[in-house]
C-alpha cells in the first residue's frame, strides 16, 4: 500500500552525494550505541572474532555519527528527510496510505484551496460535509461501508502555510486517523507535488479492511481518485464527466 | 435523438437515446452536420478494444453547429460551425500546455482503468471505450463537447463540411505521422497501409519534402488511389517481396522513414502474420504487429519508424534487436489534434491539400450498420464513409 519515491539530488549536492545524510536520527542513535559496544568488545576480545566485531562496530559508529549509510544509498533509501514531518503511526494496528500527485498550480494556490477544509467534500467522494467549529476543531460526516454514516471530529495539530498541514481525529468518533498533506514545489516549474499520508484504524478492524478491499473501496484507491479530482478542479476548473445530461 | 450504438462484436444499431445537455460551464452541445466512420472504429467493431459496453454511442470524427453553450464559454457563439477534435483536452494541465493534448491529465474520468493497463492514462476520447472516458460519440444527432473553448475549431462559411470534417482526426493524424518522420529534402518514405490515414500521411510526407513515397497495401483500389501521384510507388505485398523491393527502390539503403498506418490488426499471408492471427485468436496476444516487424526490418540505419496505427495491448516477437542494431528512432501515439488543426485549416483554405479525395461513400446515419460491414470487409472499394444525420 505504500508508495516508493525516487529521491532527487539537488544541484550542487550531487558532488557530495556519497556523504549525504540518509539515516534518521533515532536510527543514528541506535547505530552509535551498538557500534560503540561492538568496537569496545572487539578491542577486548582480539583475534579474528574481535577484529570482525571491531570493524562492524566502527562502521556502525561511522554510520551513526555521520548519518550516512552506503547500503541505504545503494538501495535508494533516505530516512533522514521526512522524519517527524509526516503523521506518526497510530499505536496498535493501523494502516498507512500514501498517495502523491503533481498539480500544475503553485503550492500557495493548492494550499489555499485545501486549507479551507469545507472544500474537501467537493473532490473527496466519500465525504458528505465538513463543518468548522468555533474552537478551530472540525466536524466531519462521511459515507461508510454498507451505506452507514460515519461522523467524527478532528483538529489540525501542526500547520506551516503553503507547505504542510497535519491533523488528527479526536477521541469518540466513528473514524480514527492521523494525516498529513505536504505541498512541495515540483521541479521545472511544474506546479505542486502534493503528498498525502494517512494512518487510520479501519472501521470494524481487519475484517472491515478486507471487506473494503473486496468492494474496491480501499482508502488508497479512494484517495488516489480524490486527488485526481482535486487536480481536475484546480487545473481545469471542473470535474470531468462523460454524462450527457 | 438518433445515434449509432455499439452492441457487441460486428454489431452496431441505430438507436433512440437521450439528447445531451450542458453539464459543466465549459460545455457546448453540437448539432452534428457530418460524421465519419474511422478505421479505428473498426477496432471497436471487431471487439479488439476492451471496456466497451452495449449501447455506447460510437464516433469520434464529427462537426456541426453550436446549439447550446455553458456559462464559461467565451470563444464560441450559438450558431457557430465547428470541427471537434477526437481527443478531449482541458487546455490547462502540464501536457496541454506542451500541446500534447492527446495526453491531457484531466479529461478522462476513468483514468484509473487506463492507468492499471498503461501505467498512466491519456486523454478522454469521444466514443472510444470506457477506459478512455466513456464519452458518447459523434455518430449521433447531437453531442456534448466539454472544454469547448479549447477544442472545437471555428470554420468559415465558405468551406463546406466535406472539406474540413477530417480535421477532427485523420488529416492531423496523417500529418503528425509524416512530421514524426523528421523528413529532410530528398528522403524516401515508406507507408504501410493506404487507408484514409495512410493516404493523408503520403500527401503530407510529400508536402514536408519527401522526394518519393513507397505505398504498401493489399487492396488494389487503395494502391491505385495512392499511386495517382507520380511521386508515389505502389507495392502489393502479395505480388512483390516488400523487403527486396524497398531495398531496390532505395539503392540498398532502405527507406529513411517507415510509417505504420495499419496498427494492431494487420492482415497478411506470411508465416509471421498467420502466427499473429493464431495467437490473438487464442488470446495469447492482443495485437498483430506484422507490419511493424516489416517496417523495422526495412528501415535504413538511423532512420525513423513512425506509428500512427493504433496498438492497444501486448505484442509478440518484436525485432527489437534489429531496431537497436540500426539505431532506429520510434515516434508514436494518439494525435495531438489541437496542435495541428489551425495549420491544416490554412492549408485547406490555400488549396495545398483537398481532403475530399478519400470519400467513397455518402450516406445517412440509418445506413451505418450496413456501412460498418462494407468498410470492414473493404468491399465496394470502400475507403471513407461520411454520414449526415
Amino acid at each position: 500500500m505504500d508508495t516508493i519515491y525516487h529521491t532527487r539530488t539537488e544541484p550542487g549536492q550531487r558532488d557530495h552525494a556519497c556523504h549525504r545524510k540518509n539515516v534518521g536520527s533515532l536510527e543514528r542513535g541506535v547505530s552509535i550505541a551498538i557500534g560503540t559496544i561492538a568496537l569496545l568488545e572487539g578491542i577486548r576480545r582480539r583475534g579474528i572474532a574481535g577484529l570482525l566485531s571491531g570493524i562492524g562496530g566502527g562502521a556502525l559508529l561511522y554510520r551513526g555519527i555521520s548519518g550516512h549509510c552506503s547500503v541505504y544509498e545503494k538501495l535508494g533509501i533516505d530516512r533522514s528527510k521526512s522524519e517527524g514531518v509526516e503523521a506518526s503511526e497510530l499505536p496498535g494496528h493501523g494502516t498507512k496510505v500514501v498517495q502523491t500527485i503533481t498539480i500544475n498550480r503553485a503550492p500557495e494556490e493548492v494550499y489555499r484551496y485545501w486549507s479551507d477544509i469545507r472544500n474537501l467534500p467537493t473532490f473527496m467522494k466519500h465525504l458528505s460535509r465538513v463543518e468548522v467549529r468555533e474552537d478551530g476543531a472540525s466536524h466531519w460526516v462521511a459515507e461508510g461501508p454498507a451505506g452507514r454514516t460515519l461522523e467524527w471530529d478532528a483538529r489540525v495539530i501542526f500547520e506551516k502555510p503553503n507547505e504542510l498541514i497535519v491533523w488528527e481525529t479526536l477521541p469518540g468518533g466513528d473514524w480514527e486517523s492521523k494525516g498529513s498533506v505536504r505541498f512541495d514545489p515540483a521541479p521545472g516549474g511544474r506546479g505542486t507535488e502534493l503528498k498525502v499520508s494517512l494512518f487510520y484504524r479501519p472501521p470494524y478492524g481487519k475484517l472491515g479492511a478486507i471487506a473494503a478491499k473486496l468492494l474496491h473501496r480501499a482508502p488508497d484507491q479512494q484517495l488516489k481518485e480524490d486527488l485526481r479530482r482535486l487536480r481536475q478542479l484546480l487545473e481545469a476548473g471542473e470535474l470531468a464527466t462523460a454524462n450527457g445530461s | 435523438m438518433k445515434a449509432i450504438t455499439w452492441q457487441g462484436r460486428h454489431r452496431v444499431d441505430v438507436s433512440s437515446v437521450d439528447t445531451p445537455d450542458i453539464v459543466n460551464d465549459s460545455d457546448i452541445v453540437v448539432e452534428v452536420t457530418a460524421t465519419a466512420i474511422c478505421g479505428s472504429d473498426l477496432h471497436l467493431y471487431d471487439g479488439f478494444i476492451p471496456t466497451m459496453q452495449k449501447g455506447d454511442i460510437l464516433g469520434h470524427e464529427f462537426m456541426g453547429r453550436v446549439v447550446a453553450k455553458g456559462r464559461g464559454i467565451t470563444e464560441l457563439e450559438v450558431g457557430d460551425r465547428v470541427v471537434v477534435p477526437f481527443n478531449i483536452a482541458c487546455g490547462k494541465c502540464y501536457f496541454c500546455e506542451q500541446t500534447l493534448t492527446s495526453l491531457c491529465d484531466n479529461s478522462n474520468p476513468n483514468a484509473a482503468v487506463a492507468e492499471k493497463l498503461y501505467g498512466h492514462s491519456g486523454s478522454g476520447l469521444f466514443g472510444y471505450s470506457h477506459m478512455l472516458g466513456g464519452y458518447p460519440g459523434g455518430q449521433a444527432e447531437y453531442v456534448r463537447v466539454p472544454y469547448a473553448d479549447v477544442g472545437p475549431l471555428k470554420i468559415p462559411d465558405e468551406l463546406d463540411d466535406e472539406r474540413v470534417l477530417f480535421l477532427s482526426d485523420i488529416l492531423p493524424t496523417g500529418y503528425m505521422a509524416a512530421e514524426n518522420c523528421q523528413i529532410r529534402r530528398g528522403d524516401i518514405v515508406a507507408v504501410w497501409g493506404c487507408g484514409p490515414v495512410g493516404q493523408f500521411a503520403i500527401k503530407c510526407a510529400l508536402l514536408l519534402g519527401a522526394k518519393q513515397v513507397i505505398a504498401i497495401d493489399r487492396i488494389p483500389f487503395r494502391l491505385e488511389l495512392a499511386g495517382k501521384d507520380e511521386r508515389v510507388t505502389a507495392l502489393h505485398p502479395d505480388k512483390t517481396d516488400v523487403q527486396e523491393a524497398l531495398l531496390e527502390l532505395t539503392g540498398g539503403r532502405g527507406p529513411d522513414s517507415c510509417i505504420d498506418a495499419v496498427g494492431m490488426e494487420a492482415h497478411g499471408t506470411t508465416f509471421g502474420a498467420l502466427y499473429d492471427q493464431a495467437k490473438t485468436a487464442a488470446f495469447l496476444a492482443t495485437d498483430r504487429p506484422h507490419v511493424l516487424r516489416q517496417a523495422i526490418q526495412a528501415c535504413r540505419k538511423g532512420g525513423t519508424v513512425s506509428i500512427p496505427g493504433v496498438y492497444g495491448g501486448l505484442i509478440d516477437k518484436l525485432p527489437l534487436g534489429a531496431a537497436f542494431a540500426k539505431g532506429l528512432t520510434f515516434r508514436m501515439g494518439q494525435t495531438h489534434v489541437h496542435r495541428y488543426m489551425p495549420l491544416l485549416l490554412d492549408m485547406i483554405r490555400e488549396g495545398k491539400i483537398d481532403p475530399r479525395f478519400i470519400i467513397t461513400h455518402r450516406a445517412s446515419l440509418d445506413e451505418a450498420p450496413e456501412l460498418y460491414e462494407t468498410f470492414r470487409t473493404k468491399t465496394d472499394d470502400c475507403l471513407k464513409v461520411v454520414m449526415t444525420p
